[in-house]
């Protein structure tokens, strides 16, 4: 049993990795789908945007509120932003932001090409003049890897803004210090890797989606399955994705 | 009508196909004369849909030739494969009308694909066109999660028209729509085939829509193209595997 899930995974592992490869393949052929790529950014930003900044607020906030009684302990507590706000760059705010895209986008991503799928609309599109796997997929991706890192900035700020208030519930820090101490403590070193591996995140979850969507099985039933699968597997591999990415910037000396 | 050389637009030769183990189609052969409704009568998952699939391109054979419009499809780049499939229409058993579009915008979409450089005014034009050939003007506006099965198909068929299709391949056209709502779409597929000229394959085990729309039918059984002829020879066979299809 435990030996047929092994290859199970393996077998899907070459597939994706194989749909992958078929993507950069695509990619530059040509009749680009530029309209349909500036849809898809507008939808990707559009339909996460209130959760990411939502969510990252609240992580702000509540790191604030929950980092404080341990730097109270040690007598460190004016070092509070700078702690939390390493934390939230680097960490927090781009995992989150990848986590719910994955959830709202990656699974929509899924059930909608799995349900064009098997309806045939993505057939459809073939006998239409039209490369379904340039106008559904390399569009869906490439949004998603576009669009990620805008949100995560977006996250960054608000997540910010809530440690601020988070602050200022037990302590007073102007908002002045607050930004000058935030920017003391953030470095070049700790933004630019966060930022680069929400590039990486979006990829995923775009290719997963699109993967999970395009290979749906017949009947409905699939399709919930695909949109399922989609969010479980984007979600694995963003963690992967981020253990990867601290170890090249260890390596490439970010620290 | 008949003169002594007939066009074939769509020639079908030894053509095998298989998933596997699971040998769908074995050297079946099949010509389609111009301007004939040809039905194809088989059960259901005895390869029709990978028959049409392959005509279209849509699938490769393993074996054989098939040739479109004097085109042999296997061997055509992506841009020549394009070009024939704007003279070919396809209806899909699930009509795979876009559900994220409108039906006018499912009606353009062949239009602008296929590169015809047409104004609005003329799009618009051929999209009303096409609307009242299948009996539903004024929908263009609806989406297609409101319209009834019946409508869909009509829509579906409407987009298939719209590129005026020398060919046309109809996937179970009749198939989950009740008895009346079918009569309609067979006898808007006949009046297809006498107004536009077109050839047609159309897939079928409805035997209502059969006798309706078809010129010549073709048994596919075993994949194999076990027998050919029209409703009339056909139904009064007294071999058993045809038999089954007409009690
Ligand atoms: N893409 C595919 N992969 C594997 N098997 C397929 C595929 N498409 C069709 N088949 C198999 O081919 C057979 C014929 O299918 P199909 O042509 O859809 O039947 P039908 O005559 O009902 O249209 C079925 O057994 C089906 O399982
Ligand atoms: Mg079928």
């Amino acid at each position: 049993m435990s030996d047929n899930a092994f290859i199970r995974f393996l077998k899907e592992a070459g597939e994706l990795s194989a749909f992958t490869g078929r993507f950069f393949k695509e990619l530059f052929k040509p009749r680009q789908e530029w309209r349909e790529l500036l849809r898809q950014c507008f939808y990707v930003g559009n339909h996460s945007l209130a959760l990411v900044g939502t969510t990252a607020f609240i992580m702000g906030l509540v790191l604030t509120i929950q980092s404080r009684p341990t730097l109270v302990e040690f007598g460190a507590e004016a070092w509070l932003p700078k702690m939390v706000s390493i934390s939230l760059i680097r960490e927090i705010a781009p995992v989150i932001t990848a986590l719910i895209c994955a959830g709202k986008v990656g699974s929509g991503i899924g059930a909608e090409l799995g349900s064009m799928k098997v309806t045939e609309q993505i057939d459809a599109m073939d006998v239409s003049g039209t490369n379904p796997f340039k106008y559904l997929v390399v569009t869906r991706v490439l949004a998603t890897t576009l669009m990620l890192p805008v949100l995560a900035v977006i996250a960054d700020a608000v997540a910010l803004y809530g440690a601020y208030l988070g602050a200022n519930i037990k302590g007073v820090v102007s908002w002045q210090l607050y930004w000058s101490q935030v920017f003391e403590a953030l470095s070049y070193s700790d933004a630019l890797p966060a930022f680069v591996k929400t590039y990486f995140f979006g990829f995923a979850i775009g290719i997963v989606g699109c993967y999970k969507g395009f290979n749906s099985n017949k009947g409905t039933e699939g399709v919930g399955r695909s949109a399922n699968s989609a969010v479980v597997v984007s979600s694995l591999l963003v963690f992967v994705l981020d253990l990867i990415a601290v170890q090249i910037a260890d390596i490439l000396g970010f620290t | 009508m008949q003169s002594k050389q007939v066009d074939i637009v769509i020639g079908v030769k030894n053509v095998s196909k298989s998933f596997g183990d699971n040998h769908v189609l074995n050297d079946f052969t099949l010509d389609v004369f111009k301007g004939e409704n040809i039905v194809v009568l088989g059960k259901s998952g005895s390869g029709k849909s990978v028959l049409i699939k392959c005509i279209i391109g849509l699938m490769k054979q393993d074996k054989g030739d098939i040739n479109v419009l004097g085109k042999s499809v296997a061997d055509l780049s992506s841009d020549e494969l394009d070009q024939l499939r704007s003279k070919v229409g396809f209806l899909f058993q699930s009509n795979a009308l876009y559900d994220s579009m409108t039906v006018r915008e499912n009606l353009e979409f062949p239009l602008r694909r296929h590169g015809k450089s047409l104004s609005q005014s003329e799009m618009d034009m051929a999209v009303q066109q096409a609307l009242e050939s299948v009996g539903l003007a004024h929908t263009e506006n609806m989406m297609p999660s409101e319209l009834s099965g019946g409508m869909k198909k009509r829509i579906a068929i409407a987009r298939t028209l719209i590129l005026k299709p020398e060919i046309i391949l109809y996937d179970e056209p009749t198939t989950g729509l009740d008895p009346i709502t079918g009569k309609g779409i067979s006898e808007l597929i006949l009046e297809i085939q006498r107004k536009f000229n077109t050839s047609s394959i159309i897939i079928s085990h409805d035997m209502h829509c059969v006798k309706i729309v078809a010129n010549r039918i073709v048994m596919l059984i075993d994949g194999e193209c076990y027998k050919i002829g029209t409703y009339e020879e056909l139904s009064h066979s007294d071999d058993q595997r045809i038999r089954e299809f007409f009690d």
